[in-house]
Parts: structure tokens; C-alpha cells; sequence
């Protein structure tokens, strides 16, 4: 038989990376979560798609534990993320997650805030962090802006720089919350291109999104939320074309 | 040409005698100044460090989710921000004073181990740090959410994205309001006078106690030199805040 997925120890690749069951949120009277239940398997991609005000941020600052939830659980790599004895910081270095502001360290240079975490935070070598901080900016295309600050960016290069910070850490699962609902339609693309790189490697990820084009092009399996459910999900393929539910319809007919 | 500066004085004084600029000419006035001076920067600097880091810690724990401990820091800003700064020196001194222990060095006398000095510095730090405190919590507030988010995402725990995010952001919004609280922490260190404190303004009334002529140019002095060491203060800290300007962000 096999184990239970709630301790690292006995997580395996075959089992989901991150399992979510049932989860439960609600912020006073407003219940937000209504019992969703979702797993991805170590390289997935998965899209999460839905109207606005479904639940879509909360579920997905559930995962890294910035939202405490009411019941259910959440696992990653078979850690219970809502468990009293949770090693916060062990959750955070596997699970990597870009904010739809960007949200960079104005302070810090694109390299400093690329730097920042992995030596303040897992102490490793300055020197050694330099250079993968170099090779991560490359990578997300911002060779020659390593020096400029935050305010000196467009908003497509701060998200890439955002998305570089995060890979610093080396997580395991990388959350995207509508990482380019803030930006000009001409630096959406640059930004996509980088995650459909990270895809592409086998980097597990989390998206929520509205690029429906780009959600076809990578995703695994898309889910629809609807206040606060998964009202259907199903591989790209399948999913728009044959689309069931009423809601699911409405929504991918406004939208496409 | 020094001869002839002390000179010009002591001629001025026999013509003027209401201005008799006497710690120009006379060596032990001269002294007293000098002591008087350096004796306000030491309280000024010690003041100004003690006090921002009570500010700091004050911050922290005031945003901290330790109820308790907040509300002493919010007791602890009452108390020192709505009673006089003078009446505080004064308990400091004479009624805490009388509790400190003292040390024998020599085995004949006893010396409190808070000497008046101490007892301003202290006086002086914890009523300029409530103001702090207030100065800083309204920076670290004017630091969004998000960005101490991103921190808490990356691992950060509370006190490390304090120290390396929000305290940065926030110190540079709380230049201004800290540059006029500091500037009125260095004109309060005159009170240190009350408890003989050598300080500009203890030398300054001794010396025209001595002399009661030479009272006009040691006034004219005390404005002088105060115009000057707050004109320091504030140039530094203008060169502090261009020096902690970022480049493309707008605060
Ligand atoms: N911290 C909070 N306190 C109270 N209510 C909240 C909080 N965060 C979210 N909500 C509410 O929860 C609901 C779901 O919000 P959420 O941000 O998860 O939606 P979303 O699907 O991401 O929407 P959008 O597409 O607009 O980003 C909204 O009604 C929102 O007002
Ligand atoms: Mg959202």
C-alpha cells in the first residue's frame, strides 16, 4: 500500500508535488474557498483561469503558506503546510512565487534583489551567489541591466527580475500570480517567453492567468474557478473546445 | 598675530565694558569654552545614537504581534512624549539617582557609577527615542505590504525582512521628521545644565557669574556656536538622505 503523503520523508517524485484537498478559506463572513481539491505532479504546468474575485490569489498564497486556511490541507512535497510544526523556511525554499506587482526591493539593485535571499536567508556564499545571480538575469534577458534599480525598469524587465529572484532560491514549484495583468501588451511577451523557458525545463508551475493563448501553449491542465469551486478542468486540448458547464462557456466566451 | 587678536580684545573690553569677550583673551575662559563645547557634542552624539536606536527597536517591537510588549513601548512613548523633558532629567537624576549603586576606586570616596553625564545622556535619549519610535512607525507603515510579502515568500522571517527590507524603505521616508527631531534633541542637551552637566551653557553662565561683563559676548557666543553645530547636523543629514536617494523611485 502506499503511504500517506503528509511526511518528507516518504515523498517520492510518483507522488503529487503538491496536493491540495478540499481546502477551506474564508476571510470573515466571505467564504472565499469552498472546498477545492487539485494535485500537480512534479513538471506539471497548470493554468488556473476564472472570473475575478473567484478565489484564484487566495488558493494560490495558500500553497506557500502567505494565507492560513480554515480546513483541508495542503501538501508540498508531503509537507503539511498548515501544520503547527510547518519548517516555514523549508516551505519557502521549495516553493518560488512571482506577485503581479513585481514587488522588488526598490532599495536593491536587479543583482541585489537576485542576490538578497540566498544570502541572507540560506547564507551561501556571496561570490558563489554572484555568479548564478549573473547567470539568472541572463537567462531571463536582462544581461547589461544587472546594476539598474527597480524604478529604472520597465515593468516587463522588473518581472523578469522577479522571476529570476525567485529561481535563485532553487524551488522545486514556482507560483505565478497574473504575473502580466500589469504590463503593456508589448513587454507581456517577454515575460511569458521567460516562463515558457522555465517550463519547458520541467519546472513545476502554478499560473494564474488570463493569456489564454499562452495557457493553451504550456499548460498541462487548466482549471476553472468559480466562486470559490472548480466548476471543470481538463487538458488544453480538450478544455476549450468541450467545455460543459454554462459558467465555463460564459467566462472563455467573454474572454477569447 | 595671535598676540594681536588677544590684544584687540582686551582693548575692546576696556573701551566697551558691557563687551568684554573675555574666553577670547584669558586662557581659563578660553578653556572653559572649549571644554563646554566638546562636552555638548559628546551628550549631542550620544544622544542622537541612543535615541535612533531606540527608535528602531521601539519600531520593531510596536509592529511585533507581542501584545505586551507593545503596549509598554506605547506606555513608554506616553509617558515621555506628554510630560516636560526637563521635569524627566530631573527624576532621572534625583530620584533614580539616589537607587544606582556606587563604586569606591580610591576606597575613601563614593561615586554613583551613573554620573550626571550618564544620567543626561539617558534622560535625553529615552525622551528624544519616543519620538523616534512614532517617526519610524510611520515610515515602516508607509512601506507596503507587498514588498515585506515578497520577503516573507523568500524566507525572510519577520525580523530579517525588517532589517533588510522594511527598515531601509522606511528610514528614508522618516529623514525629514527624524533631521527636526534630532535638531531639537541637540538644543534640549542646554537642560543637562540643571544638573551641573559641564556643558556650552553651564561654562557660558559660570563665566559670566565670574564676569558679569563679559555676559553680551557669551549669549552672542552660546547663539553662535548652537547656529553651528545644528547646521552640521542638518548638513549631514542632507548629504545622508541624497547619498540614500534611489535612483528612479520616488520617495
Ligand atoms: N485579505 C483579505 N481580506 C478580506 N477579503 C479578502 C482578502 N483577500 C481577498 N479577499 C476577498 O476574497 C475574494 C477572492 O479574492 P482573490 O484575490 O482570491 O480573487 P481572484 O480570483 O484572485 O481575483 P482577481 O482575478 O481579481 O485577482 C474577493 O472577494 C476579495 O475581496
Ligand atoms: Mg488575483
Amino acid at each position: 500500500m502506499k503511504e500517506p503523503a503528509n511526511t518528507t520523508a516518504t515523498w517520492t517524485a510518483d507522488q503529487p508535488m503538491v496536493s491540495i484537498n478540499d481546502v477551506h478559506k474564508s476571510f470573515g463572513e466571505l467564504e472565499v474557498l469552498k472546498g477545492i481539491s487539485l494535485d500537480v505532479m512534479k513538471g506539471d504546468v497548470i493554468c488556473i483561469i476564472g472570473p475575478s474575485g473567484s478565489g484564484k490569489s487566495t488558493l494560490i498564497r495558500c500553497i506557500n503558506g502567505l494565507t492560513p486556511i480554515n480546513s483541508g490541507s495542503i501538501t508540498v512535497e508531503g509537507q503539511e503546510v498548515n501544520s503547527p510544526k510547518l519548517d516555514k523556511l523549508a516551505l519557502r525554499r521549495k516553493v518560488g512565487m512571482v506577485f503581479q506587482q513585481y514587488n522588488l526591493f526598490p532599495h536593491k539593485t536587479a543583482l541585489q534583489n537576485v542576490m538578497m535571499a540566498p544570502v541572507h536567508v540560506l547564507k551561501q556564499d556571496k561570490a558563489e551567489v554572484e555568479k548564478r545571480a549573473y547567470a539568472l538575469l541572463a537567462k531571463v534577458g536582462l544581461t547589461g541591466k544587472e546594476h539598474a534599480y527597480p524604478g529604472e525598469l520597465s515593468g516587463g524587465q522588473q518581472q523578469r527580475v522577479a522571476i529570476a529572484r525567485s529561481l535563485a532560491m532553487n524551488p522545486d514549484v514556482m507560483l505565478f500570480d497574473e504575473v502580466t495583468a500589469a504590463l503593456d501588451p508589448e513587454t507581456v511577451k517577454e515575460v511569458l517567453v521567460a516562463i515558457k523557458e522555465l517550463a519547458e525545463e520541467g519546472m513545476t508551475c502554478i499560473l494564474v492567468t488570463h493569456e489564454m493563448g499562452f495557457a493553451r501553449e504550456v499548460a498541462d491542465h487548466i482549471y476553472f474557478t468559480d466562486r470559490g469551486v472548480i466548476v471543470e478542468h481538463g487538458p488544453p486540448a480538450t478544455f476549450f473546445s468541450e467545455a460543459r458547464d454554462p459558467r465555463t462557456r460564459e467566462f472563455l466566451g467573454q474572454i477569447l | 598675530m595671535l598676540e594681536a587678536f588677544h590684544e584687540f580684545f582686551r582693548q575692546l573690553a576696556a573701551d566697551y565694558p558691557s563687551w568684554n569677550f573675555i574666553f577670547f583673551y584669558r586662557e581659563t575662559e578660553m578653556n572653559r569654552v572649549a571644554q563646554g563645547i566638546w562636552m555638548t557634542i559628546k551628550l549631542s552624539v550620544w544622544c542622537v545614537i541612543l535615541s535612533v536606536v531606540i527608535g528602531v527597536v521601539g519600531a520593531w517591537i510596536k509592529g511585533s504581534r507581542h501584545r505586551v510588549a507593545s503596549a509598554i513601548v506605547q506606555g513608554y512613548i506616553q509617558f515621555f512624549r506628554n510630560t516636560p523633558p526637563f521635569v524627566q532629567l530631573l527624576f532621572f537624576y534625583f530620584a533614580l539617582g539616589q537607587f544606582t549603586p556606587t563604586y569606591s576606586p580610591d576606597g575613601w570616596l563614593e561615586y554613583p557609577i551613573i554620573s550626571n553625564v550618564g544620567w543626561a545622556i539617558i534622560s535625553l535619549s529615552f525622551f528624544a527615542g519616543a519620538f523616534n519610535v512614532e517617526i519610524f512607525r510611520a515610515g515602516v507603515e508607509a512601506v507596503p505590504e507587498s514588498t515585506r510579502e515578497a520577503a516573507e515568500a523568500l524566507g525572510y522571517t519577520n525580523l530579517k525582512a525588517y532589517i533588510h527590507v522594511v527598515l531601509p524603505l522606511a528610514f528614508r521616508v522618516s529623514l525629514p521628521a527624524l533631521n527636526n527631531n534630532l535638531v531639537n534633541l541637540v538644543k534640549t542637551t542646554t537642560q543637562a545644565f540643571a544638573i551641573a552637566v559641564p556643558e556650552l551653557l553651564y561654562q557660558a553662565v559660570t563665566i559670566w557669574n565670574d564676569y558679569p561683563s563679559a555676559q553680551n559676548p557669551t549669549m552672542l557666543l552660546l547663539f553662535v556656536v548652537y547656529i553651528l553645530l545644528v547646521g552640521i547636523l542638518v548638513y549631514g543629514m542632507h548629504r545622508w538622505e541624497r547619498a540614500m536617494r534611489i535612483p528612479g523611485y520616488g520617495m
